[in-house]
């Protein structure tokens, strides 16, 4: 394509391509710190969604190795989310190297907290606040889990910070633009901080598995056996085409790392709550 | 009576993991995962050493489990677990 960048994050290349400048400047400018892919394992394309809206009403098709036919197409001035979303879905359904699990990820010396929710739960959220307090960021996304070693391996992309979230991004953030009239509101994307960068190449042992609900009055439970299973299983995007694989990992997952559910009001009580779970492991 | 003989898929085309009142059973041939709940576990369990009738299943089970009437509930409620397990991949008739 005209336009284009390579990036590597943690062990996934990415080529993103563009019919226009301004997306890949954009993300060009937002993992400005990232190292470049020697190896593309995924390129996702910018397109115009027809020849006449290059230039007129720009708009935005997501295409690359895997695609959604029925994704609705975005305005250029929201391109490098349209590249975020196209990273997630080249992931999402091509990626068969790492069982993924739908959850943010952070850790202690190399022990790792797997947070896992759906859109709105808290991840990014939680995930950002953990990190200025010391905590390594490795996604907010995806958990990308080694099928052999059983570690999560960080995959430590741009944080996608919506609407009432936008107010906890730290003011010394390098960020991307703010995003407004978005599909799910006004975004910002926060860059990880330099030790989450210099560290995605070192995986982490999972230790502390927690299903966050955000707007709750605070509470937690231990989730049992079979019900961790399950959410695990609802939380994974490939776990059916992992087959055997899948099944090994979360099974040994779920007998090694306890499972707790954990709802929490604010960002405040939902930091202080995961990391007195962690203190008492 | 006589029937069917059931008998459980071979051991080396499952991964059984029992978790707490539910066993996630993986069946290779399809990869597909099924979580089962008493007794298909221990249907599966006595199956997996030998071939059986419906009725010497039944018999069986009755040693360690409360199944109900032999002769009426129990039966039925056993022939539509063997019928779900059947469909499953997870034992086969002969």
């Amino acid at each position: 394509m005209k336009h284009h960048v390579t990036l590597r994050v943690g062990p996934v290349g990415f080529r993103i391509g563009s019919d226009w400048r301004d997306p890949i400047d954009a993300v060009t400018a937002l993992y400005r710190d990232y190292p470049r892919a020697d190896f593309a394992d995924y390129t996702v394309r910018l397109e115009a969604a027809s020849p006449i809206r290059r230039w007129f009403r720009p708009s935005i098709h997501i295409a690359g190795d895997y695609r959604l036919p029925e994704a609705a197409p975005l305005p250029l001035a929201q391109g490098l989310l349209a590249a975020e979303l196209g990273m997630n879905l080249q992931m999402a359904l091509g990626h068969r190297r790492h069982l993924l699990l739908h959850a943010a990820v952070v850790a202690r010396d190399d022990r790792a907290m797997l947070m896992s929710g759906i859109s709105g739960a808290g991840k990014s959220t939680l995930s950002l606040l953990l990190a200025r307090r010391g905590w390594r960021f490795l996604g907010d996304e995806f958990a990308l889990i080694d099928p052999l070693t059983g570690l999560a391996c960080p995959f430590p992309r741009a944080i996608s910070l919506k609407n009432e979230s936008l107010s906890v991004i730290p003011p010394d953030s390098h960020t991307g633009p703010l995003l407004t009239g978005t599909p799910k509101g006004d975004i910002r994307h926060v860059a990880p901080d330099a030790p989450a960068i210099a560290g995605m190449d070192r995986p982490a042992r999972p230790t502390l598995l927690v299903f966050p609900r955000f707007g709750f009055p605070s509470a937690s439970r231990v989730l049992p056996p079979a019900e961790a299973f399950v959410r695990l299983t609802q939380a994974s995007t490939n776990y059916v085409a992992m087959g055997e694989a899948g099944f090994r990992v979360l099974t040994r997952l779920r007998s090694q790392v306890p499972a707790i559910a954990l709802d929490y009001p604010d960002g405040a009580a939902g930091v202080a709550a995961v990391e007195a779970l962690w203190d008492a492991l | 009576m006589s029937g069917p003989r059931y008998r459980a898929a071979g051991a080396e085309l499952l991964i059984v993991e029992p978790l707490d009142l539910f066993t996630a059973v993986f069946h290779r041939p399809s990869g597909m995962t099924h979580l089962l709940t008493e007794p298909a576990p221990q249907i599966l369990e006595v199956l997996a050493g030998e071939a059986l009738t419906a009725d010497a299943l039944l018999a069986r089970l009755s040693q360690d489990y409360e199944l109900g009437d032999a002769a009426g509930e129990g039966a039925a409620m056993l022939q539509a677990r063997l019928e779900e397990l059947e469909a499953a991949g997870l034992i086969d008739a002969r």
